[in-house]
């Protein structure tokens, strides 16, 4: 993450050193998801759910609701969510009504006990008609129009996007490509990324290798990711802040920890996050990050990952040329601290069963000096 | 009455045709409609609550956030296992067991109108249950959910036998359901009592029938898929590989052809047990009959042009998805006649609150709203949100819970005393009742607001700060409140059968023709099969109609295994037909099947030979020409 501090959203820390033993310099990480509960900034439509269903304001702030949106798509589609919800809530409220009445009210009452007549008395006729088919037909026709007026409003972003993401699903990350930019025509980076707030941007959804469905609630709709297909959508951010993407496309093994985050931030800010990004990693600086890229070259972790401007090009996993400056690690798994950072390198396979990170068997010596090298890589 | 009290017949003659024969034989190879279809009833119980017991471990794990007593593969084959097993081995075969069982009683035949076919059916479901859960014994239960989407259920991504014993346990099992459809739809058209033309059936039957016409044209699909997924993963083939020509979008347009049929496959003879159900305690015959049963029909018509709505997210052009949309709200309109149909017949008529009537309202209440958050996800937009959420599984189980189980239990109050001849406990059945309204609506309201707060399904854990410890908690109190009401229900079912009050043959005051009969049944059904000139049979007198045609005496049928077989549309009788006797073909052509599909399963393809063969040589044995002559007897003239 760059050292922007404008941003009000980061909920950041100056991380130092967690675990006493390992000697890091002060980093800057996010530390939780920004969780949005102050009034300002909860949107229109989620005032108008914690009238309605006060569950939702008070139990689940925090979460990223479909109603609880800060982008443009979202905003429209939650608008069209509340005009189902409240139909649906009235709809059950009058039948359950009816189906009460229908049981307890008061008939009048025969002239004997004996009398076991059985009738076709009523209208029962018109209530089919009228409450069956014309009622019910009526209110599909105008929701339906609703659906098409807002669908083809979120079909299309309002204005050409600034940029053009690339978002590979693999099992179980996500990898992120920015296309036409930095000197290789892209900018890579793994389960974070960063969009200019107020600016629609472009997504292409491919995949590695199953189905992925790519989930922001707050920003928009999902959209899978196929093999075989290049799915596109769009996004936009209102607000600033940090927005939990998932998978929602059951994908196997490790489904539960394929996520994400967005970092919406001013333009300004973007670019330079952007033009961070596009540098090669860090040199070493001291004699001890040399000795951490050298852990990194001998323990084979360049076979997966890549570093720019080492040796290191693997593209099994994550690109790791500006993994510090990521807000969290194993795909949303664990906040990015140094000591959930080696204890993912030491074990990954205890944080997240069956991941694609092997158990790596370091030295307690060789395990900090990687750490060291890998909290400059920024 | 519509019931021709004619001529005596010798109850005992009747018996010793029709009784089964004692002993492990007559177990093996009893074609009895009512064995049959108690026996399907227990085996799609026993299988509810195996899903109930994963469930139950599932809820377990999800009560709170960052959880790890289940690995994720244990998890995974969890909720693939309770899915399967709940909607393949539980919904449909419930429902199965209590139209086999009334549909004779019902329509006044002895019974199926392929008694052998119905007991190949039992036999092939019990036996691709067992292949099913063959896999939890070993350890490698399908792990893939209960739509198994490709590739990710490929060989490349799940090496394991799991997947295997899913496409070879649905092609199984869909024999079963195939074969089953198929006798009822005969039986429809051909079996029914003279004078009880089509719109004098109970709703059940056309519920019935609608699912079973459904099943004919969906199964297909299911089978064609699973053929294609072993295929690939057995033979390296590529039908769904995209990197060779192949595509996953081909899997999910096969499974949802018949995937989406499916759901509606499960409720219509439950729609139909409701119908059936509710006029008897309302003490009024159903409001709108003709729309009622319409509106069955329609519903089978429109399922099938649906299945793109699981299918938003996948990238389809816009104009593609809106006419789904759009047929999605449309399939709402025939379940909202049904709905308006059940309340007008309670507005006006007389309740009486009994337990099955108590869970009637409860299944009106949550159908209306499986109905709702079914419909809510039919706008395009909408649907990109929810799909794939926990809302999704909010409204699956509003479905399958509020149009399945509730109309089930409902049932086994109403329907047990005339199978075992006890009447269950009223108090007991209102605490059942209740818990299992409270309970199910806690369990599963707050997975709507889950999935509105963006938990995904299918997720094994989550991180605390999301927002969603409350509603998972409450969602797992409600599972065990629920899970206790159906302990609850187990334990007034046995204590039933020694303690019940017996029940008589028409406990409830019904007005079709299984309730003219004792309770239990006699082997027979009916000693002189019944004339019907109503809708009502057993109303009649009360109803101050003037019954409508037939009524002519019948003969006594009562030289071997007989039973009429009418015209299709007005019940004409045309011929008495000669039924089989008990056999063992059907549990052996299934054990040959369960011998086929273990060799494929396990490659040995010596052992899959040896099963084909059988079952082959079974069925030339099946078929060999009867000794006893058929019984051609032409009835009287059809009237013009």
């Amino acid at each position: 993450m760059s050292t922007d501090v404008r941003n009000p959203y980061y909920d950041g820390y100056v991380g130092v050193a967690q675990i006493r033993s390992f000697q890091i310099r002060p980093t800057k990480y996010v530390s939780a998801i920004y969780i949005p509960i102050a009034p300002q900034h909860v949107g229109r439509a989620a005032s108008v759910g914690a009238l309605l269903l006060p569950l939702i304001a008070a139990a689940c702030a925090g979460a990223p609701a479909i109603f609880g949106t800060h982008g443009l798509a979202a905003d429209r589609i939650a608008l069209l969510g509340w005009v189902c919800t409240i139909i649906s809530c009235v709809v059950l409220g009058i039948i359950t009504i009816l189906v009460v009445v229908a049981l307890v009210r008061r008939r009048p009452a025969r002239a004997s006990s004996a009398d076991d007549r059985i009738e076709h008395s009523g209208h029962a006729i018109r209530w089919i008609v009228i409450g069956g088919i014309i009622v019910p037909g009526v209110t599909l026709v105008v929701t339906f129009l609703v659906t098409l007026v807002i669908q083809a409003e979120v079909a299309n972003p309002p204005q050409r996007p600034v940029a053009t993401i690339e978002v590979t699903g693999h099992r179980w990350w996500w990898e992120v490509k920015y296309l036409g930019v930095g000197p290789s025509g892209s900018v890579v980076t793994a389960n974070e990324i960063h969009v200019p707030v107020g600016q629609p941007v472009r997504f292409e959804l491919v995949s590695a290798d199953v189905i992925h469905s790519f989930w922001v609630p707050q920003l928009a709709g999902k959209t899978d990711v196929i093999p075989g297909l290049r799915n596109t959508m769009w996004m936009q951010a209102d607000q600033p802040g940090v927005y939990w993407g998932e998978c929602a496309e059951y994908c196997g093994l490790q489904h539960t920890h394929m996520n994400f985050v967005v970092v919406a931030e001013s333009p300004a800010a973007f670019q330079s996050w952007m033009a961070q990004q596009r540098q090669p990693a860090a040199r070493p600086i001291d004699a001890a990050d040399a000795d951490g890229l050298d852990v990194f070259r001998r323990s084979g972790c360049g076979t997966c990952h890549a570093i720019q401007g080492t040796q290191a090009q693997g593209r099994i996993g994550p690109d790791l040329t500006h993994v510090a400056s990521r807000s969290r690690i194993g795909a949303g798994t664990l906040p990015n601290t140094p000591g959930n950072l080696a204890g993912w390198i030491a074990n990954a396979q205890a944080l997240k069963p069956g991941s694609g990170m092997p158990t790596m068997t370091l030295s307690a010596r060789d395990l900090r000096t990687l750490l060291a090298y890998l909290e400059t890589l920024k | 009455m519509a019931i021709t009290t004619a001529p005596t017949a010798s109850t005992d003659r009747l018996t010793t045709i029709w009784e089964t024969s004692p002993g492990l034989y007559g177990i093996l190879a009893s074609v009895d409609h009512k064995t049959i279809g108690k026996r399907y009833l227990v085996t799609a119980f026993v299988f509810f609550l195996l899903g109930g017991l994963e469930a139950a471990v599932m809820r377990w794990q999800l009560t709170r956030p960052d959880t790890h007593l289940l690995a994720p593969e244990v998890y995974n084959q969890l909720f693939t296992m309770h899915g399967v097993t709940m909607i393949f081995l539980f919904a449909s075969p419930i429902l199965s067991g209590f139209s086999n069982y009334l549909w004779p009683l019902m329509i006044g035949a002895r019974d199926m109108a392929f008694p052998r076919v119905n007991a190949l059916s039992y036999w092939t479901f019990l036996m691709s249950g067992i292949f099913l859960y063959s896999s939890v014994v070993i350890g490698q239960a399908p792990d893939g959910g209960w739509f198994a989407y490709v590739p990710m259920t490929e060989q490349a991504y799940s090496p394991g036998l799991n997947m295997d014993f899913y496409a070879l346990g649905m092609i199984f099992l869909a024999i079963s359901t195939t074969i089953g459809a198929i006798n009822f739809v005969v039986t429809f058209f051909k079996l029914r009592a003279p004078g009880m033309s089509v719109n004098r059936v109970p709703i059940i039957l056309w519920g019935t029938l609608s699912a079973s016409i459904m099943i004919v044209f969906a199964a297909p699909a299911l089978t064609a898929s699973c053929i294609l997924l072993y295929f690939d993963r057995r033979f390296g083939m590529h039908f769904f590989d995209a990197a060779n020509g192949g595509h996953p979008l081909l899997w999910q347009h096969l499974f949802w052809m018949f995937g989406h049929p499916w759901v509606y496959i499960v409720v219509l003879p439950a729609i139909g047990l409701a119908s059936d159900m509710i006029p008897t305690f309302a003490r009024r015959p159903l409001a709108g009959y003709t729309f009622v049963a319409l509106s069955t029909i329609t519903t089978a018509i429109l399922g099938f042009g649906v299945w793109v709505h699981h299918m938003f997210a996948t990238g389809l052009p816009q104009l593609a998805t809106t006419f789904f949309s759009a047929a999605s709200m449309m399939i709402t309109i025939p379940s909202g006649v049904a709905i308006l149909a059940w309340i007008a017949t309670l507005w006006y008529g007389r309740p009486v609150l009994k337990t099955p009537l108590l869970f009637m309202a409860g299944f009106i209440v949550l159908f209306v709203i499986g109905g709702l958050n079914g419909v809510m996800t039919a706008p395009v937009p909408f649907d990109w949100q929810l799909t794939d959420s926990y809302f999704i599984v909010a409204h699956i189980h509003y479905v399958l819970v509020g149009i399945n189980v509730f109309p089930v239990f409902g049932a086994f109050y109403y329907w047990l005393p005339k199978m075992t001849g006890h009447m269950l406990s009223e108090r007991l059945g209102r605490w059942v009742f209740a818990l299992m309204f409270v309970g199910g609506n806690l369990a599963f309201f707050p997975m709507h607001i889950a999935g509105m707060l963006g938990m995904p399904r299918r997720i094994y854990t989550y991180q605390a700060g999301l927002g969603w410890d409350t509603v998972n908690l409450i969602t797992t109190v409600g599972a065990y409140v629920f899970a206790v009401g159906v302990g609850l229900f187990l334990v007034d079912f046995f204590r039933s059968l020694r303690h019940g009050p017996l029940a008589g043959n028409n406990p409830w005051d019904g007005s079709t023709l299984e309730w003219s009969v004792s309770s239990p049944p006699p082997s027979y059904n009916f000693a002189v099969l019944p004339t019907v000139r109503s809708r009502y049979p057993l109303w009649e007198d009360r109803l101050g109609e003037a019954p409508r045609g037939g009524g002519a005496a019948v003969p006594v049928l009562d030289d071997g295994r007989e039973t009429f077989g009418t015209s299709a549309l007005d019940s004409d009788p045309e011929e008495v037909l000669r039924m089989p006797d008990d056999s063992l073909w059907p549990v052996l052509v299934s054990l040959a099947l369960l011998i086929l599909f273990y060799g494929l399963l396990l490659s040995l393809w010596w052992m899959a030979i040896v099963g084909v063969t059988g079952v082959m040589v079974l069925m030339v044995g099946w078929f060999w020409p009867s000794r006893i002559p058929t019984r051609e007897t032409a009835l009287s003239p059809r009237e013009p």
